[in-house]
């Protein structure tokens, strides 16, 4: 399978010398759903602004579907879509304006950007709002706008950074379930988000970025495996006033008094209920935490930071 | 993308900046109305009457090209640096960064809407004056080749100033600093005959003088410099400043990290 983005020794230092990007290696295939996660300065959005044009590079390759865009980026961004993080349209245009003319910009006619615009605001829920200013509307409606904007033109790349940042979790919800169908249709989706679960939820692949530096670049399941541990939540039928000595399983309270118990690879979960049911503690129901991707990500942002410290101490 | 494609991006653009103007009328429209009607009244009625002929013309016909040609000037270089900065400080010139439109289209683009407001403003105050003057124009090609030319040339300015321009004020600095006193200075209410040979020379080098009478020339017949020196200057300042603006596209000067 070809890849939808080739980046190759992509370098980025901003005019005050502050290095974001140091050389990174990249591919993401077609078809697939992606994302690049990293803390707050870590070099995402940076990738990503690269790769759409907004930001200049210093060195490196990136490729869209083949496309370099030192050579062809007319073709490389017919073949990109994107929604940023910030709302950058016009506020004071109308919603089915701002949907047809960037369509427009990409030198489709009005009658087929017409056409595409109602098919995309249709889906996300925006038609009946077609002829209102953009700054009339809720911020999750802002943030639908912006993905059928970016999908007017039809391309074979999404690009989504922080997609769902601000909306309340109905709508992300909503949200995911058409991007799945997106991706389902063929379209390859990256997304940047610090919503931990919504990446372990949609993506098949994952890249961790630090300091400019990816620090993994795996399948999630992959990622997954070298966590060796699960954290499973215990509801129980009567409240706990504190977390119970459960042996050597990790155990602890969660925000809602539920049980969390922490399992390594190769214990059994029988010796928990054992251990419960002579305690007289009665599980009523169980289920996996949903964001074993987060522990493992604070892992590696936390091991990089102390290596990193370790290199500048060992350089002094 | 291909030529037919081109030319959608290129009408998507010029189509959005009519919209804008359009539908800010009583900013962008009416202002420069209302502000000629006033000078047609006090200086060409009231004052004019009283001053007597100019350059062989009663003073209302001499002050009409003069005053057709500062509405277009300031209203072409207006619209290009208050619709591209605002994009710039709203961030939706995102929108056309990550598309495939090429530089020169949105370039084109942005001149071209700064030209339809620059030259309906001055169709506007062209039908404005009629209620004061008859015209009678004299070289029709060199009149509307000079206005073409010249709104294409200020709207480059507005495109050149926004992309430098990192907040507002930096949008109102040449405008008022220095547009607008080289164009009261430029021949538009007085021939530079009427100058002592000193300030004569130094009228010469306002580029805005040759803009004023290569136009007059066109409407009246009469002019302070040769109007084809006029046209050949404004094409020269439209080469060079393409170039700049094309320069700092490319670079992503103010628009790209």
């Amino acid at each position: 399978m070809s890849n939808a983005l080739e980046i190759e020794g992509l370098t980025k230092i901003y005019g005050d010398g502050f290095e974001a990007l140091k050389g990174i290696d990249l591919h993401v295939a077609e078809g697939d759903f992606f994302a690049l996660l990293g803390p707050n300065g870590a070099g995402k959005s940076t990738t990503l602004g690269i790769v759409c044009s907004l930001v200049n590079k210093t060195a490196g390759k990136v490729r869209v579907f083949g496309c370099d865009i030192d050579t062809h980026l007319s073709d490389a961004k017919l073949n990109l879509g994107v929604v940023p993080q910030e709302f950058n349209f016009n506020q004071f245009e109308k919603v089915f304006d701002i949907v047809t003319t960037q369509a427009g910009y990409y030198g489709i006619p009005l009658k087929q950007a017409s056409v595409s615009a109602e098919k995309y605001l249709k889906k996300l829920g925006l038609w009946g709002k077609r002829d209102t200013p953009a700054r009339m509307l809720s911020g999750g409606m802002k943030r639908r706008l912006m993905i059928a904007r970016a999908l007017v033109h039809e391309p074979k790349l999404l690009i989504l950074d922080e997609p769902t940042a601000g909306v309340d979790i109905e709508l992300r919800r909503s949200m995911w379930t058409f991007l799945e169908e997106m991706n389902r249709q063929g379209t390859t989706i990256i997304l940047t988000t610090h919503y931990l679960e919504e990446a372990e939820a949609l993506c098949r692949n994952i890249a961790i970025i630090d300091h400019g530096k990816i620090l993994k670049h795996t399948s999630k399941k992959a990622l997954l495996q070298q966590l060796g541990l699960e954290t499973f939540v215990l509801d129980t039928e009567s409240p706990l006033d504190a977390a119970p000595v459960l042996g050597d399983f990790h155990t602890r309270l969660d925000g809602e008094g539920a049980l969390e118990v922490e399992v390594e690879k190769g214990q059994g979960l029988n010796q928990v209920f054992v251990q419960l049911d002579q305690m007289g503690i009665k599980v009523i129901s169980m289920r996996t935490k949903a964001n074993r991707l987060e522990e493992l990500f604070i892992r590696m942002v936390e091991q990089n930071a102390l290596d990193s410290r370790k290199n500048v101490e060992g350089a002094a | 993308m291909t030529p037919q494609a081109l030319f959608t991006a290129f009408g998507t653009i010029v189509i959005r900046e009519v919209r804008r103007f359009t539908r800010i009328w009583p900013q962008t429209l009416l202002p420069p109305a209302v502000t000629m009607t006033l000078y047609f009244i006090i200086f060409g009625n009231l004052i004019g009457s009283r001053i007597g002929q100019m350059g062989g013309f009663d003073y209302m016909s001499f002050i009409v090209p003069g005053l057709i040609m500062m509405a277009v000037i300031t209203s072409s270089y207006a619209n290009v640096v208050s619709s591209f900065f605002s994009m710039k400080f709203q961030r939706s010139i995102e929108e056309l960064l990550v598309s495939p439109v090429p530089n020169w289209i949105i370039l084109a683009g942005y001149v071209t809407g700064g030209m339809a407001r620059g030259l309906g403003i001055g169709l506007i105050v062209t039908l404005l004056s009629l209620a004061f003057t008859q015209l009678s124009i004299h070289n029709p090609p060199m009149m509307i080749l000079t206005v073409f030319l010249t709104s294409a040339l200020f709207a480059l300015g507005g495109f050149i100033n926004a992309m430098l321009a990192t907040k507002f004020d930096d949008i109102s600095i040449v405008p008022t600093f220095i547009l607008t006193p080289l164009t009261y200075l430029g021949g538009v209410f007085y021939s530079i005959d009427l100058l002592p040979g000193f300030w004569q020379g130094v009228s010469l080098i306002n580029p805005i003088l040759y803009m004023v009478n290569g136009f007059r020339y066109g409407i009246l017949g009469v002019s302070d410099v040769n109007p084809f020196i006029s046209l050949g200057m404004i094409l020269v300042f439209i080469t060079v400043l393409a170039v700049i603006a094309l320069k700092m596209l490319e670079r992503g000067k103010g628009i790209r990290h």
